[in-house]
């Protein structure tokens, strides 16, 4: 194999896995409140179609991955208001919030079916893009990708050093306790609900303003949960999250790769296209296996509506 | 010990007619209430009675729906806790409000205003834990501490905002003898540093010990104060259940009949990386003695608990004998069937199904007795089995069909006593049977299991209350470090040697290693 086909298979992982590592570390903050949102699928369709419908009409994509933004966070808040303020049950709300999502994006998205995106240009960063193989497939890529980077570093920074971060891990951890203390329990977790909405937008608009660029309905296939899979499986850790992320889109490339190949080999493709999933999840699984971990980092409350008493 | 000229003390806090309604309940009903500065003031009453929720509303987590609260002098409306604690109230919760993934130093952090530096934050704990006596290292997670160091990470909270009123709900009621002796004299110096102490609290001794003035609360309302070293433990009792003290009859037993529970060389390793592992216990309790396990929490008594009830059945069936039959295998199912009854010691959850009815909740533990004809429910047995129950243990519920959630602690207690009771077990094990109980009916579920005693019944009582196991047990033992002590009789030990024992140092313990809550903080 030469050093081409590394490097654009070390590219094209890079690229595959970050809208997973948005949608996922934005998801981590909401579940790290307490909050269980497996709407993800579905607010990343709607980013999808919002990000390429602007980005089609105003010809300039960051305004798209605002609009994106924009979607996912409504979305999001349509469940926070459901399960936060009229304490609906969270995992009936999010499925339901996934399906409605999925529908809502085809309807707006229609007109948009057979229209084409620009390729947006990589973003070279001067030097580190000179580094052989490495140089080119990680420094001379599409801007989110770095987006992606700031945005882990920003949050493992929230989460373990500022006192917000603290606050959110407390009210993830025991809300009633937070309560008495006198934290606005509620307040936060729409907050974290609306954070992790907003991030699902802009991972849907990666896919269809940078990553494909098209709109096709159902185009999101599945990211949305893998990146609610990755939460939980990553431990509610921010470095495990981007370690799965990144299996997840090296193997998703490489099994792309083996069966464009044209090699002769006997496996179904049916097989080889579930490969991401079943190797991200066991990866994981195996890291993850450490209970005292889990104990440690996985939020009490997840999934539980809480009512402060007056 | 007397107020000290408590007259001329200004007034720090003072209730005038604070009423609070519940839906259901009037939780407190036209409450006044005067804390002078530097006082130690108890709140008396029995559970149910409104204290907790006369607390909630002072710190700011409830609001009152009547009355008006001064604080030095000024009407206030707490709004929230924040606000009352800068107003200089600080709350040390009976259930701890405390995060446990989260280190000490975090966990007092979210209570102070502002954005701290955690390292100078960990440094002003250790400060005020020296000051104060209360060992507690800054840096370790929350989880990994006992109960006793947990109460001392909320007390430093507190003590951390300066306060002028500390509110301590029900303090100890986790604590060894020795660990309570201790928290009396940090109260004290701190009440004598002009702090006002709110001490909520059912025990009758303790406030005779510690408390300056009482006021006495039964059902939301007021029904006295007094200055309890003036008072003696039947009068108080009088004032806080309107009636006299139920006193438990205890007699010596005649004669032990055949061995019910034995445990030979019983070793579990426990597999919570936070749990305590069991090491080589030996135990034999016959029909007709109530056999008491003392020890702090946290040193393997959930363990114990759970291999006894075949929650966590065994590899071997040798270490455990119910009733002759070795039984380390056998489901928890299964030894019921032996003739063992098994009470919990969270009621909710393990002892019963929150959101289940008390007539399904029977129906789980008691299926045995006649209630189920080839699988299919017999629903007459069922509510009778369960009226009976309510009946015979004066359960304040909304009939046999209420969730089991919506009953009191103490009443759901009553009731889960009674259902292992009626069904008649040989052997039964119990774990805090009174814990968050009222007195009397404190003294009624003790009187019961004496009752099941003199009827031939082995009873296993683990519990951290000692005065509870020194009144109704024959024997008793020390769990410290997932290890058990010799037993004693009764007549031959005594409350402090059994405080000493608790920290795990019996003689020939081989340093049990028990999580006592004592050790040093830089140690």
């Amino acid at each position: 194999m030469n050093l081409d086909i590394i490097e654009s298979i070390l590219f094209a992982t890079i690229i595959a896995g970050t809208p997973l590592i948005i949608v996922a570390l934005g998801q981590l903050i909401a579940e790290k409140s307490g909050v269980l949102n497996l709407g993800a699928e579905g607010m990343m369709a709607m980013g999808a179609v919002a990000g390429f419908a602007v980005t089609f009409h105003t010809g300039n994509p960051w305004l798209g991955v605002l609009a994106g933004m924009v979607a996912g966070a409504l979305m999001s808040l349509l469940f926070a208001v459901v399960v936060l303020t009229l304490m609906g049950n969270q995992v009936a709300t999010g499925l339901a919030l996934s399906i409605f999502g999925g529908g809502l994006s085809a309807f707006v998205g229609k007109p948009y079916e057979s229209e084409v995106l620009e390729a947006v240009p990589t973003l070279r960063i001067p030097l580190l893009a000179d580094i052989p193989v490495i140089g080119p497939s990680l420094f001379n890529q599409q801007p989110l990708v770095y987006l992606a980077w700031a945005l882990f570093g920003g949050i493992v920074w929230f989460l373990y050093k500022s006192r917000s971060g603290l606050l959110l891990r407390a009210v993830g951890e025991s809300p009633s306790s937070a309560h008495s203390i006198g934290y606005p329990v509620i307040r936060i977790r729409y907050m974290a609900t609306l954070f992790g909405g907003a991030m699902a937008g802009v991972g849907g608009s990666f896919l269809s303003v940078f990553y494909t660029p098209l709109w096709v309905e159902g185009m999101v296939a599945g990211r949305g949960w893998i990146a609610i899979a990755l939460v939980v499986f990553a431990t509610w850790r921010p470095f495990r999250v981007l370690v799965g992320a990144y299996l997840f889109g090296g193997v998703m490339v490489a099994q792309f790769f083996v069966q464009g190949s044209g090699l002769d080999i006997n496996i179904p493709s049916q097989f080889l296209s579930s490969l991401p999933y079943l190797a991200t999840i066991i990866v994981l699984v195996i890291i993850s296996r450490d209970q005292n971990t889990v104990r440690l980092n996985a939020p009490v409350s997840l999934g539980q509506s809480y009512r402060p008493d007056a | 010990m007397t107020p000290d000229q408590g007259a001329e003390n200004e007034v720090r806090l003072e209730l005038n007619g604070i009423t609070k309604i519940y839906p259901a309940v009037i939780a407190n009903d036209d409450v006044n209430l005067k804390v002078r500065r530097g006082e130690i003031h108890a709140v008396l009453g029995e559970n149910g009675a409104g204290k907790s929720t006369l607390m909630k509303m002072i710190y700011g987590v409830a609001r009152p729906d009547a009355g008006e609260m001064k604080w030095e002098g000024e009407v206030v409306h707490v709004e929230n806790p924040a606000h009352a604690r800068s107003l200089g109230i600080g709350m040390v919760f009976q259930h701890f409000s405390l995060f446990e993934t989260l280190t000490v130093v975090e966990n007092v952090a979210l209570a102070l205003p502002g954005n701290i530096d955690l390292r100078d934050l960990s440094i002003r704990i250790s400060e005020v834990s020296h000051k104060y006596g209360l060992p507690v290292d800054p840096q370790r997670l929350v989880h990994a501490l006992s109960v006793g160091e947990r109460q001392r990470v909320e007390i430093i909270r507190c003590l951390l905002q300066d306060p002028k009123l500390l509110i301590m709900d029900e303090p100890t009621s986790v604590l060894t003898p020795q660990a309570v002796r201790k928290l009396f004299d940090t109260l004290r110096q701190l009440a004598h540093e002009g702090c006002s102490i709110l001490y909520i609290s059912h025990k009758l001794d303790e406030i005779q010990e510690l408390c300056h003035v009482a006021t006495v609360l039964r059902n939301g309302k007021v029904t006295g104060d007094c200055i309890p070293s003036k008072e003696t433990p039947e009068s108080m009792a009088s004032l806080m259940i309107g009636k006299e003290l139920p006193v438990c009859q205890h007699e010596v037993p005649t004669e032990l009949g055949e061995v019910r529970l034995r445990l030979n060389g019983l070793t579990v390793v426990s597999d919570d990386p936070f749990g305590t592992s069991l090491k080589n216990i030996d135990l034999e309790i016959n029909s007709g003695e109530i056999f008491g396990i003392a020890g702090v929490s946290g040193n393997g008594q959930q363990e114990l608990l759970y291999a006894l009830s075949g929650e966590e059945p065994l590899t071997q069936n040798e270490p455990i004998v119910i009733c002759g039959e070795a039984a380390g295998r056998k489901l928890p199912d299964a030894r019921r069937a032996l003739g063992m009854g098994f009470v919990p010691e969270e009621r909710l959850g393990r002892g019963a199904v929150p959101q289940m009815s008390l007539a399904e909740n029977v129906l789980l533990t008691a299926h045995g007795g006649g209630m189920l004809n080839k699988g299919m429910i017999q629903f007459e047995q069922m509510y009778e089995f369960t009226r009976r129950c309510i009946d015979k243990f004066d359960v304040k519920c909304g009939g046999e069909k209420a969730a089991a959630k919506s009953l009191s602690g103490g009443n759901l207690q009553k009731f889960i006593m009674g259902r292992e009771i009626l069904q008649m077990p040989k052997l039964l094990v119990v774990a805090q049977p009174t814990w968050g109980v009222d007195v009397g009916a404190a003294a009624f579920i003790r009187q019961e299991l004496i009752d099941m005693r003199n009827e031939g019944t082995a009873i296993l009582v683990i519990s951290e209350e000692l005065e509870e196991l020194f009144e109704i047990s024959d024997r008793i033992a020390v769990i410290a470090g997932g290890k058990l002590s010799p037993p004693k009789k009764l007549a031959d030990t005594s409350i402090d040697e059994i405080g000493v024992w608790m920290s795990g140092m019996w003689p020939d313990s081989g340093k049990a290693d028990a999580k006592s809550g004592e050790r040093q903080a830089d140690a």
